[in-house]
């Protein structure tokens, strides 16, 4: 039989605030551990939480950006139940009334574009981390992400193989680094994610039971993880067995999902609300105000990049994977008026710099007028493609002009004819075997006297002219 | 009966809570007691009513986003049970 997957997933994102959703303590990452804790995020009695507005906006921005209904009103909502990470006892979340709601995302597939459904997207606060030690029976607990800023964003069931997962989980990270309200570091564990699965017959609707994936660090993690979960879930039905209900965690090393017996008790988590925090109300000016500070979103831009500057698909997704990037481009394109060439010089060149030295597009040596002004030398014929190679190379290693470069290295290209006429003349002398090979019909020399001149001329020789002047030399 | 011995023990247990067999029976009946009592008003006609989630009417209570001083590592485990250099320690816990 053929087993269709049926995949959703929840995303948790960090927000980028500086300080804490409910209190002023620092959501720096990397603080020496507990130092950044108060008695609201160490839950003491008898204090009060008061949201930071900041939250509030971000979320807003993440629902516009997902064609998400704006709720008018939403509040908060006690999550209850016992861990060493969660000092309060409960988790402060949003349940009934999320922010935000019925929204989509559109992912790129190579056989086109679908739609994924987003649910909701709610606000809610983080837990602390916990640290195991090894020899001992003890665990440590660091409370200094506790109360960290989260948006929960849930994916509608519509996924339907680790692909579209891997793709829609690129698309929201893409979207929150856009909006700056996420670092987006999965390392640090800015942006997690969780992933139900389950399997049903190809053709039927209702869905088989689902297990639920946790401990996923990375995309490729998540890719193989739903990938292995998949077939595992495949064997079970296959061999007349059933799907156990159950939260699995990934392990990277062995590469399988195994199963988290420690949980078996069913979730009850008596939601109720939470009486510290008033409601949030959330009219149209303040949704408005919001969407006119909107940027423009990496899947638009990559296709106004490919309608207006005529690139392809992949040179405007590799152009837009930052926005400091595309504004990068952008930016040399106006001033050169040469998308492709613009495009070619950033992605064969400065990439690779700043790649090398795992620098940010920011800090690049090299600024958008100074790539325009190297790229203009060339179209004038000041330097050649080849030796503007060597040029570009120099300018990120000093800082310095296209022009400071040539000047001082000698770079600048022959077009005098009388220099280069002398140099092929000197070239064909040296080589009569060559010359007779050609004479009697061996088009392919031809490229062989290009090199020869060129080394003759350090490179320098305008290609176009030299093309020009050994045709006619040659034929003589 | 609004609710049983079981739902209390559950209850209980989620409260990490432990009764012995007598204390169950007495806080079943004590909690049985309540809900009769609160059960009265289910007899008011709420249709139209929207549920009231506080006793002040206020929305909107915001803080900007700024940050101010912690209470520092020390005042923070100070009333900690256990504690070991910067972290509470806590029996081991493993998913």
């Amino acid at each position: 039989m053929e087993f269709e997957p049926v995949i959703g997933l929840e995303v948790h994102a960090q927000l980028l605030t500086d300080s804490k959703i409910f209190c002023g303590c620092s959501t720096k990452f990397g603080a020496s551990p507990n130092s950044h804790t108060c008695q609201i995020c160490l839950g003491m009695p008898g204090v009060l939480p008061v949201l930071n507005r900041k939250v509030v906006e971000y979320t807003i921005k993440m629902g516009l950006a997902t064609h998400c209904r704006i709720n008018e009103a939403c509040n908060f909502a006690r999550k209850n139940y016992f861990y060493p990470d969660l000092p309060k006892g409960y988790q402060i979340s949003q349940y009934a009334n999320p922010l935000a709601e019925h929204g989509y995302v559109d992912i790129e597939l190579e056989n086109g574009k679908k739609r994924i459904g987003v649910t909701r997207i709610h606000i809610e606060e983080d837990a602390g981390k916990l640290m195991h030690d090894e020899h001992h029976p003890f665990s440590y607990v660091d409370l200094n992400r506790t109360g960290v800023p989260l948006i929960e964003i849930v994916s509608e069931p519509d996924i339907r193989s680790a692909e579209e997962a891997s793709a829609y989980l690129r698309r929201l990270h893409e979207i929150l680094v856009y909006l700056e309200i996420c670092d987006g570091n999965m390392e640090e564990g800015s942006f997690r994610c969780d992933a139900n699965v389950s399997l049903r017959p190809k053709g039927q609707e209702a869905f088989g039971i689902r297990a639920e994936l946790k401990n996923m660090n990375s995309f490729r993690n998540v890719q193989r993880a739903l990938e292995y979960e998949i077939k595992r879930q495949q064997y079970v039905l296959e061999g007349g067995g059933v799907v156990v209900q159950e939260t699995r965690l990934w392990d990277d090393t062995g590469g399988v999902t195994h199963s988290m017996r420690s949980k078996e008790e069913a979730h009850d988590y008596r939601y109720f609300p939470d009486p510290d925090l008033v409601w949030v109300a959330i009219n149209e000016d303040w949704v408005e105000a919001i969407r006119k500070d909107q940027p423009e979103l990496p899947l638009e831009k990559r296709e106004r990049f490919v309608r207006d500057y005529l690139i392809p698909a992949y040179d405007a997704g590799v152009l837009t994977t930052s926005r400091a990037l595309a504004d990068y481009y952008e930016a040399v394109v106006h001033l050169t008026g040469k998308p492709k060439i613009a495009g070619n010089w950033i992605m064969g060149d400065i990439l690779r710099f700043i790649n090398e030295e795992k620098r940010e597009i920011a800090d690049c040596p090299i600024t958008p007028q100074a790539l325009a002004e190297m790229i203009r030398l060339i179209e004038e014929g000041t330097i050649s493609g080849k030796i503007a190679k060597e040029v570009i190379e120099q300018m990120y290693k000093t800082g310095k002009p296209a022009a400071t470069i040539i000047a001082k290295k000698g770079l600048v290209q022959i077009t005098d004819e009388g220099a280069l006429v002398q140099a092929i003349t000197e070239v064909m002398a040296a080589n009569p075997k060559q010359l007779e090979q050609y004479r009697s019909g061996k088009d392919k020399v031809f490229g062989f006297f290009v090199g020869q001149v060129m080394k003759a001329t350090q490179g320098k020789a305008n290609p176009q002219l030299l093309n020009d002047l050994l045709k006619k030399m040659l034929a003589r | 009966m609004k609710i049983k011995k079981d739902e209390v023990t559950h209850v209980a247990h989620l409260a990490r809570l432990e009764f012995t067999e007598a204390e169950a029976e007495k806080f079943t009946s004590q909690l049985n007691n309540i809900l009769l009592y609160m059960e009265m008003l289910n007899r008011v006609d709420t249709t139209g009513v929207p549920p009231m989630t506080h006793a002040v009417a206020q929305q909107n209570a915001f803080r900007e986003d700024n940050v101010t001083p912690s209470l520092g590592r020390d005042l923070t485990l100070a009333n900690a049970p256990d504690a070991r250099g910067d972290f509470f320690r806590v029996p081991k816990v493993i998913e």
